[in-house]
């Protein structure tokens, strides 16, 4: 089982594991691991980068970098706080592997993190007049608009 | 003469569907980078999906993509039930296969035509269509609607399929099992397009996997996944049906897949019909309750992935949605460079994006020469090059 | 009526602009052209540029990216330039009207002559709403 291949090689790094049901695992990591555990996972193990998600939760922000085991239909979600709220950033993972390049452009732009080493960090998405600094993503922002929560 | 040209293609085309603009830089005829520009289609349905409570979200993924109206709800129910560990009937995952695959048959009929409109074989386009329509009638059959046929939704479907109209999709896939076997003989057979698409837009194996390229532009470079047998949903676990895998990775091998794909789902829908439990089409979902899902879909075009958080109340906090797409076309920036012009156009449409073909194509020599080159001329080059295969091959 | 008003009733030539749709109306649109319909039979066609087009056919809700386009699209445009709005995001923004990337409508950046709703449309409807434009390009009420 592939789980298990994990759960030995990476017992140092993982800080929470929580297995949905056999084929939904989530992974907590340190951003720090990042790099280390998807260069395992893609490179030695052969999982195919699906995508990541970001979140903006009121204790940071939070990657999921999803990764997809389909020889057992296994799906693998690393998930990452990023504690700073002012200042998020993590290592870039396209270097690695370019399929993450245009996610973490996305994620750049729509929630304003910063990915460290990212060959082309710019907009993906959103228009060149969008304006600077503003995140459609982030969760304070559409409050604010008011058009949010309030439904 | 090897100063770089760009040529930029694009946002607006006259034949597909979504807006993208690609940059060429050229050297002569040779394609040497590409450069991908998108967001012309993009709407914030991730943000507008947390404003909205969990059955308003099947209605408003459906109309992420109009080509793939059911690949969208049917991986978000699939993740809002993974979240909610929700039992779903079995009538109920019969359907959704059905529609499923309705929908894969009609996509790549519509991806076939369009293919062929870029050769120069526009009776290839208008077979293509004309046989695609049946398959819109069927939709409007049983959902009421030709596209967008809001079958789906938490814990089942919205509608049942009457058993009055089980003979009418039966007589529907007896048609078009003639007509794909037709046209598997006119574009697999015919040399003309085995010389135009042979060796073309080639996606290696390697490259495929570095960027985690999915569907049938992954099957078609020799990687063996497909969502519907690696982790089964809906009713395919219960049905016997083959992936099928071309090692080329050049567009006659991205054709070859979705042809034979097309039987496949034939197959799939004539085995659901005939296994097709009765029963409940829905189950009484009260709540969602707090925690995540993940839900996949092999769409015509790939993997489709959505994830959704739930803190308990009645909106999905965070909702991300990736289409199959979004990898595929990332892929251009190996597949095309290496190809000429005249190829570049394919390339791009081969693996099915919403791809976009050219109204405003300026072929720019230097900054003071600009020469317009109409969206067509780029077409048109593209098929002088098969009427050059007829005349230097066809004798 | 000016004999050059009357020849345009009789091939109206389309140019199409997807702003931000979901496809779906396109592809019904091009469903129009294809034999099942075929609306080349009463000389409508679909050009490759908007400066050969005699209508702009536009889909979808614009977002600040095609915003900008279609108001250079349409500027470009000979005149007469006939507007038709098809499907529900372009006639009225639909479920767009609250995302942030949807500033506007499509009557709000260029006049709009004919309206097709529908989410899509049939191509039954969009032949409808064709045939309602030459009227109204007759002059007729």
């Amino acid at each position: 089982m592939i789980t298990e291949k994990i759960k030995t090689r990476l017992k140092e790094q993982i800080l929470d594991w929580l297995e949905h049901n056999p084929k939904r695992i989530y992974i907590s990591v340190a951003p720090k691991d990042t790099r280390l555990i998807t260069d395992y996972l893609f490179k030695d193990l052969g999982f195919r980068f699906a995508t990541a998600s970001g979140l903006d939760t009121p204790s940071g922000f939070e990657i999921l970098y999803h990764f997809s085991f389909d020889k057992e239909g296994v799906v693998v979600s690393l998930k990452v706080l990023l504690k700073d709220k002012n200042n998020p950033q993590i290592d870039s993972l396209a270097t690695l592997f370019p399929a993450a390049e245009w996610i973490e452009r996305e994620m750049w732009e729509m929630l304003g993190i910063n990915f460290v080493g990212h060959p082309n960090l710019t907009r993906l998405l959103l228009a060149e007049e969008w304006p600077e600094g503003k995140y459609p993503l982030r969760h304070e922002h559409s409050e604010e608009e008011g058009h949010g929560h309030a439904h | 003469m090897s100063h770089k040209v760009v040529i930029p293609i694009g946002p607006y085309h006259p034949l597909q569907e979504e807006p993208e603009f690609f940059r060429l830089y050229v050297e002569g005829e040779k394609v040497v980078d590409i450069d991908i520009v998108i967001g012309y289609m993009h709407r914030g349905i991730e943000e507008l999906s947390e404003h909205k409570h969990y059955d308003q979200v099947a209605f408003l993924v459906e109309r992420i993509c109009g080509i793939c109206s059911t690949s969208h709800p049917f991986a978000y129910v699939n993740a809002v039930e993974d979240l909610g560990k929700i039992q779903v009937p079995e009538r109920a995952l019969y359907i959704r296969t059905i529609i499923a695959e309705l929908e894969r048959i009609h996509s790549h009929l519509l991806w076939l035509g369009l293919a062929g409109h870029f050769i120069g074989y526009n009776t290839v386009w208008m077979w293509a269509w004309r046989y695609r329509e049946p398959v819109l009638d069927l939709f409007e059959t049983i959902s009421g609607n030709r596209n967008h046929y809001a079958m789906m939704k938490v814990g089942g479907v919205r509608r049942d399929i009457r058993d009055e109209d089980i003979p009418i999709i039966r007589k529907t896939l007896d048609e078009l099992t003639s007509a794909t076997e037709m046209f598997k003989g006119a574009v697999m057979d015919d040399p003309v397009i085995q010389w135009r698409l042979k060796g073309v837009g080639i996606l290696t194996r390697q490259q495929a996997l570095e960027w985690s390229a999915v569907g049938p532009t992954a099957r078609a470079s020799g990687i063996n996944i497909d969502v519907r047998r690696d982790d089964p949903y809906g009713a395919y676990d219960r049905v016997k049906w083959n992936v099928i895998i071309q090692k080329e990775g050049d567009i006659f091998a991205k054709t070859v897949v979705r042809i034979l794909e097309l039987f496949e789902s034939i197959s799939i829908i004539r085995q659901c019909l005939d296994a097709m439990p009765k029963g409940p089409i829905d189950a009484d979902v009260q709540e969602i309750p707090p925690g995540e899902g993940i839900g996949r879909v092999e769409a015509p075009r790939g993997e489709c992935f959505h994830y959704v958080r739930s803190d308990g109340t009645n909106r999905p906090v965070r909702h991300k949605i990736r289409a199959p797409s979004y990898m595929n076309v990332a892929t251009n920036k190996v597949a095309a460079p290496g190809g000429t012009i005249s190829d570049a156009a394919l390339t791009l449409a081969a693996v099915d994006p919403c791809y976009c073909c050219t109204e405003r194509t300026a072929v720019i020599e230097r900054p003071s020469e600009k020469k317009i080159m109409n969206g067509w001329d780029l077409i048109e080059k593209s098929r002088q090059k098969t009427k050059h295969f007829l005349i230097t091959r066809g004798k | 009526m000016s004999i050059k008003i009357n020849i345009l009733t009789k091939s109206l030539w389309a140019y199409h602009a997807a702003t931000s749709p979901c496809n779906n109306c396109d592809i019904e649109i091009l469903d129009v052209f294809t034999p099942r319909h075929d609306v080349e039979r009463f000389g409508i066609v679909l050009a490759g540029s908007v400066r050969h087009a005699d209508v702009l056919v536009v889909t979808g809700v614009p977002n600040f990216k095609t915003k900008e386009r279609l108001k250079k699209l349409y500027a470009q445009a000979a005149r007469p330039c006939f507007v038709v709005a098809v499907g529900g995001c372009a006639c009225g923004r639909i479920m767009f009207r609250d995302s942030y990337n949807s500033p506007c409508a499509v009557d709000e950046v260029i006049p709009v002559d004919v309206y097709i709703p529908g989410c899509p449309p049939k191509p039954e409807a969009i032949i409808a709403g064709i045939v309602k434009l030459i009227d109204k390009i007759k002059g007729k009420k």
